[in-house]
């Protein structure tokens, strides 16, 4: 246990010495809701109701562009090697480095999606299933995306790949995780279906999804 | 099936099966072609423009089915690093995003005609269209990674990724919205369609089952070929 809180430690400070963390994800998740009425133009009825679709798709363009550092410096120094040798199973250091990147991308980026919702005329009741569907959805996207990031670590062009496999992968958590910020305003329960089975892909990407990561990990070192 | 994982054991049968299957190919898609586009009967709704069907179901079909075939490979390989399966699932990938083009590009000239658009986001083509992009997506890990092993693997990963995500993406993707529509043949109370659509689509399936076997021969005799061509030029480069 404390090689886990050792190791999520580790790359929050990580995270926060070097920079690039949540501050700069935060920065182009505002840079991609400015441009979006500049693309569709300033009708405050039409952004309103595009706005929580907008929001997730910044979203998961944010959490890309960020995910493939969850393992790149590590892979560049050595220590994502001496990480799969270790006593401790690579699974569980999958596991830890995604719960880092969670906490200082997916969280931050899920905790502001109102305020940029704002600046997108969203309705003031959408605000909470808003939030709530980014915040139990965004490990889901952590998740899956850290598995592209094992895949590509250390691939020349890993880039474009990157973003190829995964994008698709994210389709399912976009989908339901609009349903649950827009399909709310009919009544007044929170927990819809399409919020159950957002909670269903959260946990069922933190099941799998080290799994394949550890094993992509360990197919750069045979 | 470790007794045909020996390529030059796989290379013997193969050669002896390919004519056999060139020619079933051949029979079967020039019987279900005359069928389904000369003696099937025309709809009453839509017209001509059903015979499209008899193209495009068994594409779709065959999309589902090569990338099953890729992900059993896969599986295959990454177990029991089974010499031929990655050969397997490489070459079978490229043909499985022929099919699955074929199908899009089929589904849409059938659409434009009878919904009134090239494209609709309708579920199962929003479906396909990300099987096609998984498809893209295993295909380029193939070509951006140099060192062979690594690039089966990784591949391997990403495959098998794919196959759980696929049911996934189907059962969202219907979530979402669905105009197409539903199953007709594979259903449990019979097929609800009528015998004389029926059986130039069966015929037309089996075609492209058949075609798919041998191109999918002829692209694994090609990459094992290239694979001993390779290991020649490095052993010539060496010695």
């Amino acid at each position: 246990m404390s090689a886990v809180l050792a190791l999520i430690r580790r790359d929050l400070l990580l995270s926060y010495r070097l920079g690039g963390g949540a501050g700069t994800a935060i920065g182009f998740f505002l840079v991609v809701v400015t441009l979006l009425p500049l693309g569709l133009g300033p009708d405050n009825a039409l952004l309103g109701r595009i706005a929580p679709g907008a929001i997730w798709v910044a979203l998961l363009l944010s959490v890309l562009l960020s995910v493939d550092r969850v393992f790149q410096s590590d892979y560049e120094d050595g220590s994502l090697e001496l990480m799969a040798l270790a006593p401790m199973s690579l699974e569980l250091v999958v596991i830890c480095k995604t719960a880092a990147h969670w906490l200082t991308t997916g969280l931050p980026l899920a905790l502001s999606a109102p305020l940029f919702g704002l600046l997108l005329n969203l309705a003031p009741e959408t605000m909470l299933p808003l939030v709530l569907s980014t915040v139990i959805g965004s490990p889901a996207l952590s998740f899956i995306g850290t598995v592209g990031a094992a895949l590509t670590v250390g691939i020349r062009r890993g880039g474009l790949l990157l973003s190829l496999l995964i994008l698709p992968l994210y389709v399912p958590i976009l989908i339901f995780g609009v349903s649950a910020a827009t399909g709310l305003n009919a009544g007044p329960d929170l927990l819809t279906p399409s919020l159950m089975v957002l909670v269903a892909l959260s946990l069922a990407s933190l099941v799998l999804c080290p799994i394949a990561a550890a094993a992509a990990i360990r197919s750069h070192f045979t | 099936m470790f007794k045909y994982a020996n390529p030059t054991r796989f290379m013997a049968l193969s050669g002896a099966m390919l004519p056999w299957c060139t020619a079933a190919t051949v029979a079967l898609l020039a019987a279900g072609l005359y069928m389904s586009l000369v003696t099937a009967p025309t709809d009453y709704q839509q017209g001509e423009t059903v015979r499209i069907m008899f193209i495009h179901v068994p594409a779709a079909w065959m999309a589902l089915c090569v990338y099953t075939v890729m992900a059993i490979a896969s599986a295959v390989a990454l177990i029991w690093r089974h010499p031929l399966a990655d050969v397997a699932a490489k070459t079978a990938a490229p043909i499985g995003a022929c099919f699955t083009f074929l199908a899009l590009v089929t589904g849409s000239l059938w659409g434009k005609p009878m919904w009134g658009a090239w494209w609709v986001w309708d579920a199962r083509l929003t479906s396909v269209l990300v099987l096609f992009l998984l498809y893209l997506g295993y295909i380029a890990v193939w070509q951006t990674i140099d060192e062979p092993v690594k690039a089966a693997r990784i591949a391997a990963i990403v495959a098998l990724v794919g196959f759980v995500n696929v049911p996934i993406i189907k059962f969202s993707v219907e979530w979402w919205n669905s105009l197409h529509q539903p199953a007709s043949v594979l259903r449990v109370d019979g097929p609800a369609i009528h015998s004389s659509i029926l059986w130039p689509l069966l015929i037309m399936a089996t075609a492209y089952t058949v075609l798919f076997l041998t191109l999918h021969l002829v692209a694994m005799r090609g990459e094992i070929l290239s694979r001993r061509v390779r290991q020649l030029q490095l052993a010539r480069l060496e010695g």
